[in-house]
């Protein structure tokens, strides 16, 4: 199977638009993606014809409305293969679902001198809410390394996991498109007595996932990265652990009883999902994960890494030896995020430009610091790929950047 | 290329590949350090004052072609003025760079006194049409702004 990128470009109506007379070329996916017409439909008919509060009301609208948010929970389940609905948790952003499982998790599980294992990969989102637990109650956070490649370096995990409660780690990374082996992380985790977070928003849209099959605790990802609405997220824990879990945010929906003197916490994803959820959103991510599930993520894989070995090949030859795309060589080892360091010329300068040739990458740090530092970088153009991108996109990259090293030679 | 020569004036250009008073000073020169947190850029401003005036001034860290060449600009600009001369063009070279839409017009009422010629400076007042980059044309000044402040404290 391969796909057919006219027709899919044709589902996506942002993408038919020109910008100083050329044809907009989108780059940016890793940061957020865009949508198709199905899911732009699924939302607005859900404003249109289907939408009340969600989980109260007795009158048919409202009946239809929770059960197509609940119709959500479920396709999340079954994309991820977790074995219950009841593992999935509706957040408002990836960022969220990793500091409910820090305020939560952590807060009864973590004391002073307990170890949190990151690694250099990692988003801010998955750094700075430990930093926070460090702060406050002293917890020990400590780093896997990476090797020359880009890869994670796994020579001395077993002396980084002794001793330690969690291994917080992605599977993709944000900046270098590096996969990480999550399988293997989640043994060694286990073997130590550790849980395992992992950080799916980079991996889950791209690739297919399976909870179970890696035997991880914990999953988070963004579906605004994967053709759903902003506004969204998901927290994927096993139902054992979510039992067990005090609430994050407290108030409305999340309660079984509530006197003057105090509160009982419901159960069931509803004890997480305090207040009025996002309900237009959830009918919007059921149709992105029907999307995508047209197509297949394996497929949709198969392109990926198909597109990225064409772009690792295509820009350097284009542009010139001075451009460097950190991270593995080997595509079917990363994801289609290139990090763009251009000789001298800044990250800014370079996007800048590139947008003049209406090409939208990302230029900065990417919320990598520490992986930025240990490049010794502040800022590169990140440019990432998806299932409407093709050789076309490629090509007016690798025309533009040319165009950019020619403005800026010093 | 439309509206990027409004950008990338040559003089900015200039100043970007040539940056002048590009480097450090040790102490007793105050060190001041900005940061861009949009993008990571890092400035470091080193200023030596002497009776008042800006005796030295030098630029260290790393950033994009309109951060950089501001600050050299910024550096050529301000050396050999008082403190007060300096700290009044800081304030005129960031309502230039305040201004908001398409309005290149700086704001009057913060006008520095009529002899203080922004001079080369007045290439940048093509960034305001770029937004997102006006952060890049102050970051030194900011620092520059920081570091007076600093030193009047100290
Ligand atoms: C690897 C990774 N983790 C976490 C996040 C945070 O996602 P969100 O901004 O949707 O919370 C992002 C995206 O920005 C990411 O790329």
């Amino acid at each position: 199977m391969t796909l057919d990128i006219a027709a899919i470009r044709k589902d996506f109506p942002i993408l038919h638009q020109e910008q100083n007379g050329k044809r907009l070329v989108f780059l940016d996916s890793a940061a957020s993606s865009q949508r198709p017409n199905q899911v732009i439909d699924a939302i607005s008919d859900v404003y249109r014809n289907e939408y009340a509060n969600v989980h109260r009301g007795v009158y048919q609208l409202a009946v239809r409305a929770t059960n197509l948010y609940e119709n959500a929970r479920n396709k999340t389940a079954d994309f991820i293969g977790a074995a219950s609905s009841n593992e999935i948790i509706f957040t408002k952003n990836a960022t969220e679902s990793i500091n409910l499982v820090a305020r939560s998790w952590g807060q009864q599980n973590l004391q002073e001198g307990d170890v949190v294992v990151l690694s250099l990969l990692e988003h801010h989102a998955n750094i700075v809410p430990w930093q926070m637990l460090q702060e406050e109650r002293g917890i020990e956070l400590r780093w896997i390394g990476l090797t020359e490649s880009g890869q994670l370096d796994l020579s001395n995990l077993d002396d980084l996991l002794t001793g330690a409660k969690l291994l917080a780690i992605t599977a993709m990374s944000n900046v270098l498109g590096t996969l990480t082996p999550i399988s293997e992380l989640a043994a060694a985790a286990h073997k130590h007595g550790a849980l395992i977070l992992v950080d799916g928003c980079q991996s889950v849209p791209h690739l297919p996932t399976n909870v179970v099959d890696v035997d991880i605790d914990f999953l988070v990802f963004s579906p605004h990265k994967m053709l759903g609405p902003s506004g969204l997220g998901v927290l994927w824990a096993r139902e054992q652990l979510l039992d067990e879990m005090s609430p994050f945010l407290g108030g409305g929906g999340m309660i079984l009883n509530v006197t003057q003197e105090s509160y009982s916490a419901a159960k069931g994803p509803a004890k997480f999902e305090a207040g009025t959820p996002p309900i237009a959103q959830a009918a919007g991510l059921t149709a992105a994960i029907d999307y995508l599930n047209t197509h297949g993520l394996d497929t949709i894989r198969q392109h990926e890494i198909e597109l990225t070995t064409y772009a690792l090949e295509t820009l350097p030859a284009v542009v010139g030896d001075d451009l460097k795309i950190p991270g593995p060589t080997d595509a079917s080892q990363r994801g289609g995020v290139l990090s763009l360091e251009l000789g001298e010329v800044h990250a800014h300068d370079i996007s800048q430009m590139l947008d003049e040739h209406a090409v939208c990458v990302r230029p900065g740090h990417h919320c990598a610091k520490p992986l930025m530092r240990h490049y010794g970088v502040a800022a590169t153009a990140r440019a990432s790929l998806y299932l409407y991108n093709d050789h076309d996109d490629v090509d007016a990259l690798a025309a533009a950047l040319l165009a950019a090293k020619k403005f800026f030679a010093f | 290329m439309s509206g990027l020569e409004d950008l990338y004036r040559e003089v900015i250009l200039d100043h970007y590949k040539n940056p002048r008073n590009k480097g450090e000073l040790s102490p007793p020169a105050h060190r001041c350090e900005g940061f861009n947190p949009l993008c990571g850029d890092e400035v470091v401003v080193y200023l030596h004052v002497v009776d008042d005036k800006v005796e030295d001034i030098k630029i260290g860290g790393q950033g994009c072609s309109i951060s950089q060449s501001s600050a050299s600009m910024m550096t050529a600009a301000v050396k050999g003025k008082t403190v007060e001369e300096t700290a009044a063009f800081i304030k005129q070279f960031k309502s230039m760079m305040a201004v908001h839409g398409d309005s290149l017009e700086a704001d009057e009422t913060l006008q520095a006194p009529q002899d203080m010629k922004l001079g080369d400076l007045e290439a940048l007042k093509g960034v305001v049409k770029f937004p997102v980059r006006i952060k890049c044309a102050t970051l030194s000044w900011n620092t520059l702004d920081q570091a007076l402040t600093e030193l009047a404290n100290s």
